[in-house]
């Protein structure tokens, strides 16, 4: 076991990607016994300076110091040689081994024969006592949950000797109570002198959790202090570098028509279970409805059903007073149905297309964009300039192939060939995951348009804030089901998150 | 009569599987790494040609069989650098060392041989007393040396799969490569190695087929016996065993084609000889459903320094 | 802007010569193991077929068949399948078309040769529809059953022409060379260069480039085929039957190795023989690959593999170095091209190189 890591300084760590300074000059500091939260957009270079200090990826210029000698960390092995151990945003964990057998995996070291997994099995044990983590040893991973495989991750990362623990993003995939219970177990795991580093853009987590916070920014360290002497509101300004003015629905909507119907809908997931269980959920001309929820509640068979990507067991979709349940997709899509994917890169667009031909992705077989089989090449030229210019993609021509641009340009590409088709209905799955503020500002107000524009759509997303800021009503999914749906003036932060976790009756709680 | 016959059948399927059976092993251990390695035939034609060529002008069976797994080593070092340094698709990259194997040892052997020959290489023997044994020593203890040797890599494959610190590596490599790598397992370091053993055994499989086998060489003498085995792999669901079995149901099937023939059944022959490769597609859409109990990052090379 | 695109063709360009020369190294390695000066060997090999009229006009009779097959692959590679079965294919399109010539040997050249030509490319997408029917409903590894296909087709083939279409002339003179008879003038592709082998298949070969790259791009199946095979999740959500479409590709890729079949028998053979293929289905990926899986990057391609065939030929007979070492040379080459591709892929990589090499100012954003 490695000695204790008192003090940890990373100094002026520069880490270069082609195109993109992840890392600018950034110095950080930490020592035993304390949490520190790591926080920033996406793309702000969380994830890679944390990285650097897991030896995954080498720094171009900078230093690490642990209890103030300098180390070299190349490698991740060194890494937990030091102590250090990472918690990753997937988790690293083999599906088809069990629990011993992927710590045994760490511990074999360059070991070829001799595989003692009684010594990984007695580790497990000896941390789950400590920490009251209980878990199966001889289960495989993937008969986990997801809850239960992050415990094993932190049981892995501390039976390899981890006393500084990295992790990033833990609570993505939990629910609130697993949320909370995790970052009480932190608390616990500090006050046994380890430290940890808690990279997350949740910041009523990170308020929760941390006793210091550094703020990163495109890179670079742009403030670093105590946790319990800023806001939320405070820590949010900092984080995004100015004053955070995301477009909010001002007038309250008045529609009434139906346009989307979803009646006692059944349909099965991936894993042959029922994702929708007699769901049922109508959205009216002109107004934006929220579907808030833990992911994996059927969210995706939602969107999947709809669209007619998977079909589903019984039940009635009508768009527009017309039945949709089970067409194809291009059936839907010709009767006036948008969609903003989730996975907006292998689902929304076709990376290795160009922007032109990903433009007209839904429309190619149409007057006047192709005449009887024929695409035509002027016409197509001039629309997607057009759209390139109407909703500011930028892209040296409209020739570069998609794949290259950033997530935030893909989702414009996405949203200029959705909303210039002038849908009746737009499903939105997580439109702003992984943008930064300044485009999810951007699909916000374009949603909001739409919305002015008598369109229908459908906001699925985890974030609350988002549900919030721009939705007229607010339904819940849990296990397939709307729990209930609440009115933009009488939701709040609390209520929602207790319903995401399924509790209906507050009272009982209380 | 039809006892012979039957006889006849088991006893000349079992040898006919054992460089099946090598070379399927091999690509086991190529493709729990996550390396798909479409060049064991032309490994296997390197291995036939360079052992025929080392017994034939050396005499020794044994020279030809190291010199085979040399040359199987040296196929395999060159899929590596391509598959996993420049991490190239694998697939063609299969189809490019088949090509050259196959030229390679057509070429040489017009070259160094010039036409058809024979050599002594490695004969069967019967078992003392074993051998003896009526029906159960024809068929089982009548066999050359590599024929138990091929059979008893089989529990022993297993073994360092399932119970080595190494197999424990290769398991998770190909299944999660970043997970193992984010342990400190050296995920190009074990494909590579997987390759070239994987490799080796193909040379040695395509030796067994000129020196303990046919006792000549010819252009294309594999005849596709390594992509047969390649497809094992997958009717053999990754596992040793039931590789073993994939090759003992081929084998079979072959050696009754063989049968056939000899008892003067009227039959074409060129119809005869397509069933084996028939059998390969019909196995293969049968094991369809089981690719997805694979080695999930089969096919795809593991590339940590790109941005995610 | 410009001067960027410049810089991007010297960098592509180098790579690609980089490659070719590793390839060509490694092979000159081989032919020193195969007792052959690798100079005199290569020297005779690029330079000879160019020296005279015979030398080029062979150069195209091979690239006819090239070319046909080379679109195949591309036209399947470009919806995401591998299709190694270019050997049977030929087979298979070669016996459909002889039937066809020997079954109508009265009709009009010109009513002829199309119907000879659509019943070969018939043959070939059937086999290699087999295999891409069972790609797409049974998720059988295409390239294992195209190979198997391979084999089978061959079997096939021998057993037809050694059999029940073996040339009447055989039997009755008792030779028993397995080959059918010899079809009807009015079968035979016209030649365009009098005194040569060269024929009018050259042309048809290239015409049916331009259509196939006119068909990739610019009509809205070939917009669905590329969208299938490049994303197939996104492709299925915009209404693209994926599996019906790979089924398509590999028809169409079945059927030009098919027309390579025709192509051999009414232009180069006069009748089906044994040598029908003559490994051209597995010549035929090295020059899809070389030319970039692009229709317009075939023709000159086809071009530069026909050289290498005939060089090989005219090296076996000056130099007596078997021809078939061009076949290694060939699996060289698709190592080489396939492990280059990470040098244009990898952006860290590339990047890396060109500011090395003063391509590229360091910091440079790379947007292609």
């Amino acid at each position: 076991m490695s000695e204790i890591i008192r003090k940890l300084e990373m100094r002026k760590i520069t880490k270069k990607f082609p195109g993109v300074l992840a890392c600018n000059n950034i110095d950080i500091h930490l020592k035993s016994g304390e949490i520190l939260a790591l926080l920033g957009e996406n793309g702000a270079g969380k994830t890679t300076l944390m990285n650097v200090l897991f030896g995954l990826y080498q720094p171009e210029h900078g230093e690490i110091f642990i209890n103030d000698k300098k180390v070299i960390i190349n490698s991740p092995s060194t890494a937990f040689k030091y102590g250090i151990g990472m918690v990753h945003q997937h988790f690293m964990l083999v599906p088809n081994l069990t629990v011993v057998e992927n710590v045994a995996l760490g511990l074999i070291g360059k070991r070829i024969f001799k595989l003692n997994l009684n010594e990984a099995r007695s580790k497990i044990l000896e941390v789950s006592k400590l920490y009251g983590l209980s878990v199966h040893p001889d289960a495989y991973i993937w008969q986990l949950s997801v809850g239960e495989q992050q415990r094993v991750e932190l049981i892995k990362v501390l039976c390899l000797g981890a006393n500084l623990l990295i992790l990033d993003e833990p609570t993505a995939a939990l629910t609130p109570q697993e949320t909370d219970e995790l970052i009480i177990l932190l608390k616990k795991m500090a006050e046994n002198d380890r430290s940890i580093i808690f990279i997350s853009h949740k910041l009523n987590e990170v308020k929760a959790v941390s006793n210091r916070v550094c703020v990163l920014r495109n890179g670079s360290l742009v403030y670093e202090g105590k946790t319990k002497e800023h806001s939320v509101a405070a820590l949010a300004e900092k984080m995004a570098g100015r004053e955070i003015s995301m477009p909010t629905l001002k007038e309250k909507s008045k529609a009434t028509t139906p346009i989307l119907e979803i009646k006692n809908v059944f349909a099965k997931g991936n894993k042959g279970t029922m994702a929708l269980d007699d769901f049922s959920l109508t959205v009216n001309k002109g107004e934006i409805v929220g579907i808030a929820g833990v992911s994996g509640n059927g969210q995706k068979e939602l969107a999947d059903v709809i669209n007619g990507i998977s079909h589903i067991e019984s039940g009635k979709i009508l768009l527009h007073n017309k039945e949709i349940t089970n067409q194809s997709p291009q059936k839907i899509i010709n009767k006036g149905m948008g969609y903003i994917p989730e996975d907006r890169i292998h689902e929304g667009t076709i990376s290795s297309f160009s922007v032109k031909e990903n433009i007209i992705m839904k429309d190619y077989n149409k007057t006047p964009l192709s005449k009887s089989l024929f695409l035509q090449n002027k016409v197509i030229e001039d629309y997607s300039l057009e759209l390139i210019k109407n909703y500011n993609i930028k892209c040296p021509n409209n020739k570069t192939s998609c794949g290259s641009l950033s997530g935030g340009n893909v989702q414009k590409v996405i949203l200029a060939r959705e909303l210039s088709r002038k849908p009746e209905m737009l499903i939105a799955s997580y439109p702003i995951r992984g943008l930064d503020i300044g485009a999810a500002e951007y699909v916000h107000e374009q949603l909001l348009e739409a919305r002015k524009e008598n369109v229908g759509v459908l906001l699925i997303s985890e974030e609350l804030d988002e549900l919030l800021d721009i939705c007229d009503r607010i339904a819940v999914i849990y296990e397939g089901k709307i729990l209930d749906i609440l009115d933009r003036d009488i939701a709040t932060k609390s209520k929602l998150g207790l319903l995401m976790a399924g509790i209906k009756d507050e009272k009982k709680v209380i | 009569m039809i006892l012979d016959f039957i006889i006849g059948i088991l006893s000349a399927g079992i040898p006919l599987a054992a460089p099946l059976l090598l070379a399927g092993l091999g690509e086991m251990f190529n493709q729990r790494a996550g390396v798909f390695n479409l060049g064991v035939e032309g490994i296997m034609l390197m291995g036939a040609f360079v052992g025929f060529l080392v017994v034939l002008t050396v005499g020794s069976p044994v020279l030809g069989l190291l010199a085979a797994i040399l040359v199987g080593a040296i196929m395999g070092l060159i899929m590596a650098v391509v598959t996993v340094k420049f991490k190239a698709q694998q697939g063609i990259s299969g189809i490019g060392l088949f090509m050259l194997g196959w030229g390679l040892s057509g070429t040489l052997f017009r070259v160094y041989v010039g036409g058809i020959t024979s050599i002594e290489g490695i004969k069967s023997f019967s078992f003392p007393l074993l051998g003896k044994i009526p029906i159960i020593g024809e068929i089982f203890f009548q066999n050359n040396i590599l024929v138990y040797l091929t059979f008893m890599l089989v529990p022993i494959s297993w073994y360092v799969l399932n119970k080595t610190a190494w197999g424990l590596k290769v398991r998770a490599v190909g299944t999660n490569p970043q997970a193992a790598d984010t342990l400190g397992i050296k995920v190009d370091r074990i494909r590579f190695q997987c390759i070239i053993l994987g490799s080796m055994m193909a040379g040695l499989a395509g030796a067994y087929l000129t020196i303990a086998q046919t006792h000549i060489f010819a252009d294309n003498i594999t005849a596709g016996r390594g992509f047969i085995a390649v497809a094992l792999v997958y009717f053999g669901r990754w596992k040793p065993v039931g590789i073993m079995w994939g090759t003992l149901l081929f084998s079979l099937a072959h050696a009754m084609q063989r049968s056939i023939q000899v008892y003067g059944i009227n039959f074409p022959y060129e119809i005869a000889v397509i069933i084996p490769y028939l059998l390969v597609i019909v196995v293969l859409a049968l094991s369809y459903k089981s690719q997805q109990l694979g080695p999930v990052a089969l096919g795809k090379p593991f590339n940590r320094g790109s941005r995610e | 802007m410009k001067k960027k695109l410049y810089n991007e063709t010297i960098y592509r360009l180098l790579i690609i010569a980089i490659a070719i020369f590793s390839a060509l190294f490694v092979g000159a390695i081989l032919l020193l193991i195969a007792k052959t000066n690798p100079l005199k060997a290569y020297h005779i090999m690029f330079t000879e077929p160019l020296s005279g009229k015979f030398g080029l006009t062979e150069i195209l009779v091979r690239a006819a068949p090239l070319m046909l097959v080379g679109l195949g692959i591309a036209i399947a590679f470009r919806s995401g399948i591998i299709n190694i079965g270019g050997e049977g294919q030929i087979m298979i399109g070669a016996i459909f078309g002889t039937f066809i010539a020997l079954s109508f040997p009265d009709l009009p050249t010109y009513i002829l040769l199309p119907f000879i030509f659509i019943a070969s490319f018939i043959g070939g997408a059937i086999w290699g529809g087999i295999a891409g029917w069972m790609k797409a409903y049974l998720s059988v590894n295409e390239i294992l059953s195209t190979i198997m296909l391979n084999y089978i087709a061959f079997q096939v083939y021998m057993f037809l022409i050694r059999g029940p279409m073996i040339d009447p002339k055989e039997v009755s003179y008792g030779t028993g060379v397995p080959q059918t008879a010899l079809l009807s003038k009015n079968a035979w592709l016209a030649r365009i260069v009098p005194a040569s082998r060269l024929h009018a298949g050259i042309i048809i070969a290239v015409i049916l480039a331009i259509c196939v790259y006119i068909f990739l791009w610019k009509t809205t199946i070939g917009y669905k085929l590329r969208a299938a095979g490049a994303e197939a999740k996104a492709a299925k959500y915009i209404g693209v039957n994926v599996k019906n479409y790979l089924v398509l590709a590999m028809l169409l890729s079945g059927g030009f190795a098919g027309m390579a079949g025709a192509i051999e028998v009414c232009g180069v053979h006069h009748r089906g023989l044994e040598s029908i293929s003559a490994g051209y289905g597995f010549s035929g990926i090295v020059v899809a690959l070389f030319g970039g899986l692009h229709p317009l990057g075939i023709i000159p391609a086809s071009a530069v593999f026909g050289l290498l065939i005939v060089g090989a030929d005219m090296m076996q007979r000056s130099i007596t170095v078997p021809a078939s070492i061009i076949l290694a040379i060939q699996g060289l080459i698709i190592l080489a091209i396939v492990s280059s591709q990470i040098f244009f892929s990898n952006i860290a990589i590339k990047e890396k190189i060109m500011t090395k090499l003063k391509l590229m100012k360091p910091g440079d954003k790379d947007d292609s």
